[in-house]
């Protein structure tokens, strides 16, 4: 299980309630009195031995004080402070949600919002700049309302106007108006062709995931005697994009559901390679099967051959971005240059607690034109989480919201430092 | 009423009916106006008539106002020429890419005449 960041807040707030004074317990769980201040403000991380011997002093089970689930909206926090900047306190994000939850998930859904309406603005502006139908449309509109308006001014406004001039403006002023009819007409149909929802501006992709997360990530329906795709209620999906994505994604699963049974599923031992050998199947649909089976506490990411997301299944503490691109020290994009060959890592978030994964990652190339077509690779990426303490590889889920300041692979400054933890050259 | 006292002016404009009624606005204030409906001959068109003010469309077949205010900017003769660009999207990015390329006045689709007559005024007149 992920250990949340909150652990200082928990650690803090269940001491007051037992009366007892920093310093006592500092001593009787073995720690300096200032190091139990820093944990309990978040600012070190905790080892899983000085955690287990504080809830021991607490007299608490130790998931008491490490929480679950709230390592995510931690992560969200962060980057919603990464992404608007400011002056917002974003080593103290934990605390933020310790002693504040409803405000902080206020700030994330707000976030979200916003983040919509953004790509909502963009995709506007890029329509009314790039959409060269659009743009005529709106010149011609433009040009004839200008035209009619000057001359309709003029025939109003002219008294002493000769006969052979009005009789030219009157008839320019109804070929025009003609024209402005035609040109708004074509205008309205274009912009009914826009659906409600891309004008929302929520990416395809996040409506998917949206739309799998409803369903637990499951699609019981797929598995024999479920009622198969006709099953599916694809009416939680507003645009015809993500519509679109969603159906070729469950084509692909019933297709993994049909090769590789359930019984074979709970046989291979959460091993992608074992489960596809034994049923004859790919690595990567078994990653897939195994991320999509009933219950399953992994995480997972598929990406293409340029690195670009297709698909995030979530999992506390593992921070993904939402767009842009991810952390280049992930194994799947290590997997990404060797097709066919297993890459396997324990990988440590950054937190004041470190949060660490068993990550497993894949990539098989294709070739869905035949000999001569281009070679398609897709890499997926299997994330379990693990408890306790141990050599990992230190990751970040993109630089702009890692702390580890001396990262090689950073790619852009972060707005997070925190010189507590190391980068990957020296994670203790 | 009519100030224009005979001052010419270079209307480069490729929407006839548009062009036609701002020839007779600027007509019964009193100026000589010159029509040219295409963007490809505008600029030799500018040094041959050597008008006291140009009104230029944003987009005209052939080559695009930007392109032509560049080359009057460029050539010391109409380097000063005052200029009003016309333009059917009101563009912000539209509006900058003008000033910077040097007009002096710009006036978006549709306009009302006695914006446009103003705007000819200002500019032209001493």
């Amino acid at each position: 299980m992920a250990v949340a960041v909150l652990a200082g807040a928990r650690v803090r707030e269940r001491r007051l309630a037992l009366g007892l004074r920093q310093a006592d317990v500092a001593r009787a769980a073995g720690i300096s009195g200032s190091y139990l201040n820093l944990i309990e403000h978040d600012r070190r991380r905790i080892g899983a031995e000085v955690l287990g011997r504080l809830a021991r002093v607490l007299e608490v089970p130790v998931v008491a004080l490490t929480g679950t689930g709230e390592a995510a909206l931690v992560d969200e926090l962060r980057a919603v402070a990464a992404v608007a900047g400011g002056a917002a306190e974003v080593e103290r994000a934990g605390e933020l949600l310790g002693r504040f939850p409803g405000w902080a998930a206020l700030i994330a859904a707000q976030a979200r919002k916003v983040g919509q309406l953004e790509r909502a603005v963009e995709a506007l502006n890029d329509r009314i700049g790039h959409d060269p139908h659009l743009s005529q449309a709106l010149h011609e509109v433009l040009s004839s309302a200008s035209s009619v308006r000057s001359t309709a001014a003029i025939l109003a406004e002219t008294e002493d106007i000769e006969a052979d001039w009005r009789a030219r403006f009157h008839a320019n002023l109804q070929a025009d108006s003609l024209r402005l009819v035609a040109g708004t007409e074509a205008l309205v149909a274009y912009l009914d062709t826009v659906e409600a929802a891309e004008a929302q501006g929520v990416a395809p992709l996040e409506e998917v995931e949206d739309w799998l997360a409803g369903q637990g990530w499951h699609l019981a329906a797929l598995e024999p005697g479920g009622g198969g795709v006709a099953a599916l209620d694809f009416g939680g999906l507003a645009s015809g994009a993500a519509r679109s994505l969603a159906r070729d994604w469950v084509v692909q699963a019933a297709a993994d559901a049909a090769a590789m049974p359930l019984a074979a599923v709970a046989a291979c031992g959460g091993d992608p390679v074992v489960l596809a050998r034994s049923c004859g199947a790919g690595v990567l649909a078994a990653m897939r099967r195994l991320a999509m089976r009933p219950g399953a506490a992994e995480g997972f990411v598929l990406c293409d051959g340029s690195g670009a997301i297709l698909l995030r299944k979530p999992v506390a503490g593992f921070a993904m971005p939402r767009g842009g691109a991810a952390c280049p020290l992930w194994p799947l994009y290590a997997a990404l240059a060797r097709p066919g060959t297993p890459v396997a890592a324990t990988g440590a978030m950054p937190g004041p607690v470190p949060r660490l994964f068993a990550l497993r990652a894949w990539c098989e190339a294709s070739h869905p034109a035949g000999f001569g077509g281009p070679e398609v690779r897709q890499a997926g990426m299997l994330i379990a989480p693990l408890e306790g303490d141990g050599p990992a590889l230190a990751l970040g889920g993109s630089c702009r919201i890692c702390p580890r300041a001396d990262c090689p692979a950073r790619r852009e400054p972060s707005i997070l430092s925190d010189p507590a933890l190391p980068g990957p050259s020296g994670r203790g | 009423m009519a100030e224009g006292a005979g001052r010419h002016v270079l209307l480069i404009e490729d929407e006839p009916n548009i062009a036609e009624a701002i020839r007779f606005i600027l007509m019964r204030d009193g100026w000589q106006i010159s029509l040219q409906d295409d963007g490809t001959g505008a600029v030799a068109q500018v040094r041959s008539l050597a008008p006291d003010l140009v009104i230029l469309d944003l987009m005209l077949p052939g080559r695009s106002g930007l392109e032509i205010l560049a080359d009057l900017r460029a050539d010391p003769a109409t380097a000063a020429l005052p200029v009003l660009m016309l333009s059917a999207k009101g563009l912000a990015r539209d509006r900058e890419a003008a000033e910077r390329a040097g007009a002096n006045a710009f006036m978006t689709k549709p306009f009302s005449n006695a914006e446009m007559l103003a705007q000819v005024r200002a500019l032209a007149l001493p």
